[in-house]
């Protein structure tokens, strides 16, 4: 028996709640460089449902973590360094209001993706905007960052802070119990509060499709914060491989997968991640390719497909037409514990985007049938009203 | 007489047939079963070639032949219910029963105790 995706690493690094891993029994793999945990005992099925039905605590230390920070102290200044990087609105993010984008280069391919808060004006010093990006990418970003950077602002990594998500339908509720300040969060929305005793950056957000929350630490902070959470009866710890499922059922990118240094956020589906003045007035690294493909059409665009037997079509399936001709790739697939079948993930040109449009994938020679289906496969949960 | 290969496949010899699976220790490394597919009755297999699929959530590995042979019968449970295979791997999770070309061919594959070094 042969396990096809192995992966090995000379040297890993580990994330502040590493012991805690082994000591549940975690199965620990290597992923973007550290020794993570791919599932505990409890096994990547239970912990899946288990986040679709109660509360789920990840370790996603391995992430970064940056502030960019206006040498002026004005929001304006720091706002107007990372919108030459980026697609999205970073001037008009409100005070506690976090955004999705992408990091583009010239030709509008997608560096990586990650999330842009503005802090609470009592949170931290004013001008600062906090990152989170990709732990795979986190030297590239950097780089890039700092020479695409305009003067007038400077890029501070934070490697001594943790990241956890808490996630699920109950998240609300544990939160709300520890940190009565979480409650008034909506989806996108960010706070610094106190959880118990300690300090944290808190955003209602996540990779899961659920309500949740994405709590940045000191990491010194990191375990005792972990244990407090884990002492709920609702929360059980989640490993990176039910990560990867329920991001899959909710029809969200996994860098290196969906989005790499070729693919536009207008083919990845991420338009509605580029606010209205940016894409009329452009001005950031990457703009004209994506204004050229917002008038005209991409050369090919991601969907959702949805195999009609049972064999999963895995990331480098091939993608034909109902005529045997070759027109795309699968990107991500894999089995969805909530709908107890595969899906999939992958480009295809705009004609055969539609949903309940025929296709086939070649599963180890085979043929099988599939269809194109509107994402996401799970419906999100995110707390938008109060 | 249980027999074992480095790929972490057991047979089970009974004369010239072999009742072929994967070991508690592979069973283990790959977590959940989500879809296996089986060889047809009737397949001829070639040692060391692919001879059946388990997919976990997360990857797809290949169960390879231990040794050349037909297929005579192939456990239509596992396929049904993949999950099920992890409960019992060595027992009701048998895949396939493989009719051996050259049965005098089980004395080069590992014996529990060998098997068991491999993977401590």
């Amino acid at each position: 028996m042969s396990n096809s995706h192995d992966n090995t690493a000379p040297i890993l690094r580990k994330t502040p709640l590493h012991a805690a891993h082994v000591d549940l029994g975690a199965r620990m793999v290597s992923f973007a460089g550290y020794d993570m945990p791919v599932q505990y005992p409890t096994g990547i099925l239970e912990e899946h449902t288990w986040t679709r039905n109660n509360a789920s605590l990840f370790d996603i230390s391995h992430m970064g973590q940056a502030l960019v920070i206006a040498h002026d102290g004005r929001h304006e200044t720091a706002a107007a360094a990372l919108e030459a990087l980026v697609p999205a609105d970073i001037l008009n993010l409100a005070p506690g209001q976090q955004r999705y984008t992408q990091l583009l280069n010239a030709t509008g391919g997608i560096i990586d993706d990650l999330m842009v808060t503005r802090p609470t004006e009592s949170a931290i010093a004013a001008g600062t905007l906090m990152l989170v990006i990709n732990a795979a990418r986190k030297d590239i970003d950097c780089a890039h960052i700092a020479k695409y950077l305009a003067a007038s602002s400077r890029l501070e990594p934070l490697p001594e802070r943790a990241l956890l998500a808490l996630q699920g339908p109950k998240s609300g509720d544990v939160l709300g119990a520890l940190c009565p300040e979480s409650r008034a969060l909506l989806f996108m929305q960010a706070t610094r509060a106190k959880i118990a005793s300690y300090e944290c950056y808190i955003s209602r957000s996540g990779y899961t499709g659920e309500d949740g929350f994405e709590i940045s630490v000191a990491a010194k902070d990191a375990a005792g914060l972990w244990q407090t959470l884990l002492a709920s009866d609702a929360v059980r710890p989640c490993g990176l491989g039910a990560r990867d499922s329920l991001r899959l059922e909710a029809g969200l990118c996994l860098y290196g997968h969906e989005l790499d240094e070729t693919t536009s956020p207008v083919e990845a589906g991420l338009v509605w991640s580029i606010q209205k003045r940016r894409r009329i007035d452009g001005g950031y690294l990457g703009a004209e390719r994506v204004a050229k493909e917002l008038a005209s059409a991409p050369a090919r665009v991601r969907v959702g497909i949805l195999p009609a037997g049972r064999p999963p079509a895995r990331d480098g399936t091939e993608i034909l037409s109902e005529n045997g001709e070759q027109i795309g790739i699968v990107t991500s697939g894999g089995y969805a514990p909530t709908l107890k079948r595969p899906i999939a993930m992958g480009y295809v040109p705009p004609l055969y985007a539609e949903p309940t449009t025929s296709v086939r994938l070649r599963v180890r020679g085979a043929l099988l049938d599939a269809r194109v289906v509107t994402l996401p496969f799970v419906p999100h949960s995110y707390r938008r009203s109060a | 007489m249980l027999k074992f290969t480095q790929d972490h496949e057991w047979l089970k010899v009974d004369g010239d047939i072999a009742t072929v699976g994967i070991t508690q220790h592979a069973a283990t490394q790959l977590g959940d079963l989500v879809f296996i597919e089986l060889p047809k009755v009737g397949a001829k297999l070639k040692k060391g070639a692919a001879a059946a699929v388990v997919e976990s959530v997360k990857t797809a590995s290949d169960v390879y032949a231990p040794l050349d042979g037909e297929v005579t019968e192939v456990n239509q449970q596992v396929v049904d219910d993949p999950a099920g295979l992890s409960a019992d791997p060595q027992g009701k999770g048998w895949l396939y029963k493989l009719k051996l070309d050259r049965s005098a061919e089980v004395a080069d594959l590992l014996d529990e105790d060998a098997y068991a070094k491999l993977t401590a």
